[in-house]
């Protein structure tokens, strides 16, 4: 146990997600030893996010003003609608460069074990914008485990009926750069079932 | 190093570090054993998607200090993928998968009966051939008979004389004669008690006869009975979707003063009607 402020310092960053008691040790004696402007710059960032980070108004996404980036640019494609978990995820899809449309995030995914369920999720927010905006494709792109999985069909249930509307779930498959043998029965089956003539 | 290599359901998956998971397994000889799968979040894992939920599979450990470390893995069933193509069948395989956890408390002791019984359900479902919602009453009862608190059915739970009876108390354990009805009871048609007694003993037949009126009636009874005894609301029942409204017992319970414990939540747990609001709003 160190003492005072510094053993402080060590149990708040023990606190973060992924930092255990070696790495909070480390890194309050990288701060300790570290120049007081770079200090002070992190100081401003953290109670500015506090402060100054809100969620988009329209998509749930994370932003600065009361619409984020993506739902103020008019040169995005109004008609597609990209239907992902967390913030995060949209990082993720923009990175691509290949979709131009705008998001919705729902918060999480379906998950009955931690108490998760459609209430908990803004998938209300997602039947009101299909009702007001010009939307004819809705793309689901929540994570291929068992609780997106869960949450995609869902939505699908949701969104079968609304008339107009195309609803698409992103492909799954092998990833670049595996071998086939080590390909498990799930991942190739979904291969298999969505391949497609070259 | 220590090695041994077991056949599991996977109960429960928790996000660890920045690509691990921690594996909760319901092993067929070494009951609960929960597990680190390393890597296993990365697109390139050789685990692949064999370690999700409802998986049942041949797995590898080596004994770790804290944690067993998960070293291969082979799937012996995959029944994730046609469970989570229908949202009911999800929520109920959820509510097994929880009460599965909950019922083994002590990790490595073995519970091959469970064990049978989860990966029954999960195939039950997985082949999707009957009601989910009677598959989940069918678990929950013959998991309960498991833990030692089967509902008596044919007999009178407090002084044991043979049945048929007319009355069910939660609190007493199950059907109850005139002399021994206590205040809280409900007073189930007959068919429950047939269908109580189908669902315990796996006589599908009798069971597939009934009416959604009576499974409604049954599913109430064993959700208030099952969290009774748990002494916890399981956290996944309230999501479970049934297929119609919710029982006119559920009701009786909730509301005759004697299912109203916190700690002990009524059997309008678990009867939430398929076709939530959402689907209204849409069409």
């Amino acid at each position: 146990m160190y003492e005072g402020v510094v053993q402080d310092l060590i149990d708040e960053l023990g606190r973060l997600p992924g930092i255990g008691p070696k790495s909070a040790q480390r890194i309050a004696f990288h701060l300790l030893a570290t120049d007081p402007a770079d200090i002070g710059r992190l100081q401003d960032v953290l109670g500015k996010v506090r402060e100054g980070v809100q969620f988009c108004e329209i998509c749930g996404n994370v932003s600065e003003q009361e619409k984020c980036r993506i739902c103020r640019d008019s040169r995005r494609d109004t008609s597609l609608l990209c239907v992902v978990e967390e913030p995060k995820d949209v990082l993720a899809v923009e990175r691509t460069r290949e979709f131009r449309g705008r998001y919705h995030v729902l918060g999480g995914s379906l998950d009955p074990l931690s108490g998760v369920g459609p209430d908990q999720l803004r998938m209300r927010e997602l039947l009101a914008r299909l009702g007001a905006e010009e939307v004819s494709e809705v793309i689901i792109a929540t994570d291929p485990n068992t609780e997106g999985e869960a949450t995609a069909t869902y939505l699908v249930r949701m969104l079968r009926d609304f008339p107009g509307l195309r609803v698409t779930r992103l492909a799954s498959g092998l990833p670049m750069g595996g071998d086939l043998e080590f390909a498990d029965e799930l991942t190739l089956g979904r291969a298999l079932s969505g391949r497609r003539a070259l | 190093m220590s090695l041994y290599r077991d056949t599991g359901v996977v109960l429960r998956a928790h996000k660890l570090g920045e690509a691990d998971r921690i594996i909760t397994l319901l092993t067929r000889r070494h009951g609960k054993v929960r597990a680190v799968a390393k890597g296993v979040r990365r697109t390139t894992s050789r685990f692949g998607a064999r370690l999700e939920p409802f998986g049942h599979v041949d797995a590898q450990f080596y004994t770790g200090r804290t944690l067993d470390v998960i070293t291969q893995v082979e799937t012996v069933d995959a029944f994730a993928l046609p469970i989570v193509g229908d949202y009911q069948r999800y929520t109920a395989a959820s509510a097994i998968t929880e009460t599965a956890d909950r019922l083994t408390l002590d990790e490595g002791e073995p519970a091959l009966r469970l064990y049978l019984l989860v990966t029954g359900a999960l195939r039950a479902l997985a082949e999707g051939g009957r009601d989910p919602s009677l598959v989940l009453d069918a678990f929950f009862l013959r998991a309960m008979a498991f833990a030692g608190w089967a509902p008596a059915i044919t007999e009178c739970a407090r002084c044991g004389e043979p049945g048929p009876h007319r009355s069910f108390s939660v609190q007493s354990g199950g059907a109850q004669c005139g002399r021994c009805r206590s205040a809280g009871a409900v007073h189930p048609p007959a068919e429950v008690f047939l269908l109580l007694e189908a669902l315990l003993h796996g006589d599908w037949p009798v069971a597939e006869a009934t009416t959604q009126a009576v499974r409604r009636d049954v599913s109430g009874l064993v959700a208030a009975h099952l969290q009774w005894h748990l002494e916890r609301q399981l956290r996944s029942l309230p999501f479970v979707e049934r297929r119609a409204r919710e029982s006119p017992i559920a009701h009786q319970l909730g509301s005759d003063g004697t299912s109203t414990d916190p700690e002990v939540p009524g059997a309008t747990q678990g009867t939430r009607e398929r076709g939530v609001t959402h689907d209204a709003t849409a069409t």
